[in-house]
């Protein structure tokens, strides 16, 4: 028995050996920083350390939710993130199913080509073109469509109002193609069977799409949706520090919990209630994802994440 | 009803191009800016058409700033370091990990997977790389910190080992006696031409495109990726004037152009190197996602 364990173990031994180097990385990039969690709890002190710092109990907590801003990073974070996920479902679905229905090849694949482009430029560059369009100066939007119109330019980066529409928009913009190229990914494998023998049963498209197309794409909805309401609590830092350039003037419709953390780390100073904050992101995040997760798993055991 | 067909596939095709117009004119806005005059800007502004051609802001680029070809070789180090590094480690992780008879798998599965679902945030994180790691201005503000990130590129790169490989082939590679370090390098990764792109353009696109790291952990010019330098830029055009050469003083500067043509120089590479590997990234995406 134990020379069958000692062979098992020469065999399977290099396979651990090489695991090693990415174990190591793991545990010092993601679960140092769990642990790391504690300073919430904490009063920070820089001579220290994260783990020697002093225990002070729910103060952090206390001062973060009697300011105004933790309602409103929390409001921002949620709203979006729901508008996020059900327009993006939606609309990635719809131009999914375009595509599947367009039988020239050669077109296809240039349209999936196409609408992937945005999703490959990084949000410093996107941040560059919707000041093209937004710039109050020479803008596209000012300088040629508002003035055609006999119209007197907006400063946009000043009036918070445009924002939540202008944010929405973005968002679509450069997430709807990969999106929907995982979801065409889904259509691609359904049975072309189905299809015929509802054709002779004398289906529509409408009703095709209705009673076969949706039907197959539901568990790839689910489990995008899962981990979309598992990253409830983030927020693209990108989208809403970069695109509205940091303009102090759109920070009620701008501020998410990301940014908060970034300028409180970066401005504030205030270690202890950008931790507090950063816990109640982490684990209120983490605590969303199992209730849903839990929620699929009931409804429809093979679904589920985990 | 061959009219109807026709009249559908045709509207299809109205309703794609109009979408895929919409993912690609803004960028002609960039585009043209950057090769608009300064006079011409200040009258028209941004425009989808530049009125007359114009490469002064490039010429200060190219010439009048050390900035824009530093930055150049920052980030392509970066992107080749990073991504040479990440696709070794996720593909020696990924590995194992698709062996459906090693020990203990499920463990080391779920040791990756957890990653994805629960994370200290950014304040314990900053503290560990800044205070115990020491990596603020060096390179590897830049690398470390991406490199496994993440955990999905691991678990897709398992799946497609373990259901595109015939465990048979494994099984009898090692009767003839090859390593399994031998069997990795010799069968395994040659056979996965597909997931092996696929995951090296993954994170390529976010080295690349990484200001992130840069805007935590960089605080010297000299270190400025060319995405650092466009956050920087963006509200700050004297970033550029700083960082040139006293030859550039004696030209005068065109402030609005030559924000756009730095934005062109960070998508170029991408936009050049992307119809090459299209076919891989599609097909890529579309295998990760069916399968993973």
């Amino acid at each position: 028995m134990t020379s069958h364990k000692q062979h098992k173990l020469k065999m399977f031994l290099p396979l651990y050996l090489m695991m090693v180097p990415g174990i190591i990385y793991i545990f010092v990039n993601n679960y140092i920083p769990m642990a790391g969690i504690i300073l919430a709890f904490k009063k920070y002190d820089y001579k220290l350390g994260m783990f020697r710092s002093k225990f002070i109990g729910f103060s952090n907590f206390e001062f973060l939710f009697k300011t105004k801003d933790a309602l409103t990073i929390t409001r921002n974070t949620l709203l979006y993130n729901v508008v996020f996920i059900l327009l993006g479902t939606i609309l990635a679905i719809t131009i999914a199913i375009l595509l599947n229905e367009i039988r020239n090849d050669k077109a296809k694949k240039a349209y999936q080509t196409l609408i992937l482009i945005p999703y490959l430029i990084s949000m410093v560059v996107v941040s560059y073109v919707v000041y093209g369009f937004l710039n109050s100066q020479f803008g596209y939007i000012n300088k040629t469509i508002l003035s055609a119109l006999n119209r007197e330019g907006i400063s946009w980066y000043s009036n918070p109002q445009y924002w939540p529409f202008i944010l929405v928009l973005v968002y679509l913009w450069k997430s709807i193609g990969f999106n929907c190229i995982i979801y065409f990914a889904t259509l691609v494998g359904i049975d072309k069977g189905y299809y015929e023998a509802a054709e002779i049963d004398g289906a529509n498209k409408w009703k095709q799409i209705i009673h076969i197309t949706l039907p197959s794409l539901k568990p790839t909805i689910i489990i995008l949706t899962l981990m979309a309401i598992g990253r409830i609590f983030y927020s693209d830092f990108g989208l809403f520090y970069q695109v509205p350039m940091n303009s102090g003037a759109l920070i009620d419709v701008t501020n998410t919990i990301d940014t908060y953390v970034y300028r409180g780390l970066t401005q504030l100073n205030n270690i202890g209630m950008v931790s507090a904050a950063g816990f109640y992101q982490s684990v209120v995040g983490f605590i969303l994802v199992l209730t849903a997760n839990f929620i699929v798993r009931k409804v429809s055991k093979e679904n589920a994440l985990f | 009803m061959v009219t109807t067909d026709r009249f559908y596939q045709t509207l299809l095709h109205i309703v794609m191009l109009i979408l895929c117009a919409i993912c690609v004119l803004p960028f002609l806005l960039l585009i043209s800016s950057s090769l608009s005059s300064e006079q011409s800007l200040v009258i028209r502004g941004y425009t989808f058409w530049p009125s007359h051609l114009d490469l002064s802001a490039y010429k200060y680029l190219f010439i009048g700033s050390k900035a824009i070809l530093r930055g150049y070789i920052i980030s392509t180090l970066v992107t080749v370091l990073g991504t040479l590094l990440s696709l070794v480690l996720t593909t020696l992780f990924a590995y194992p990990l698709s062996r459906k008879n090693l020990p203990g798998r499920n463990f080391f599965a779920f040791f990756v997977f957890f990653t994805m679902l629960f994370n200290g945030g950014l304040v314990p994180s900053y503290i560990m790389w800044t205070q115990m790691l020491h990596i603020k201005n060096t390179i590897w503000a830049l690398i470390l910190p991406n490199l496994l990130l993440n955990a999905f590129n691991i678990i897709m790169m398992r799946t497609y080992f373990s259901s595109n490989l015939p465990e048979e082939v494994i099984e009898s590679a090692r009767m003839d006696g090859a390593k399994e370090f031998t069997i990795l390098t010799r069968i395994v990764i040659p056979m996965s031409t597909p997931i092996m792109i696929t995951v090296c353009l993954l994170v390529g696109l976010t080295y690349w495109n990484d200001w992130l790291n840069g805007l935590y952990y960089i605080s010297k010019d000299q270190y400025y990726s060319i995405q650092v330098l466009l956050t920087k830029m963006l509200k700050n055009i004297e970033m550029v004037k700083k960082a040139s050469s006293a030859g550039a003083s004696s030209m005068t500067l065109p402030s609005t152009s030559i924000r756009m043509a730095v934005a062109v120089m960070g998508v170029l590479p991408i936009l050049v190197v992307y119809p090459f590997f299209q076919k891989y990234f599609v097909k890529g995406i579309i295998i990760g996602a069916v399968k993973g």
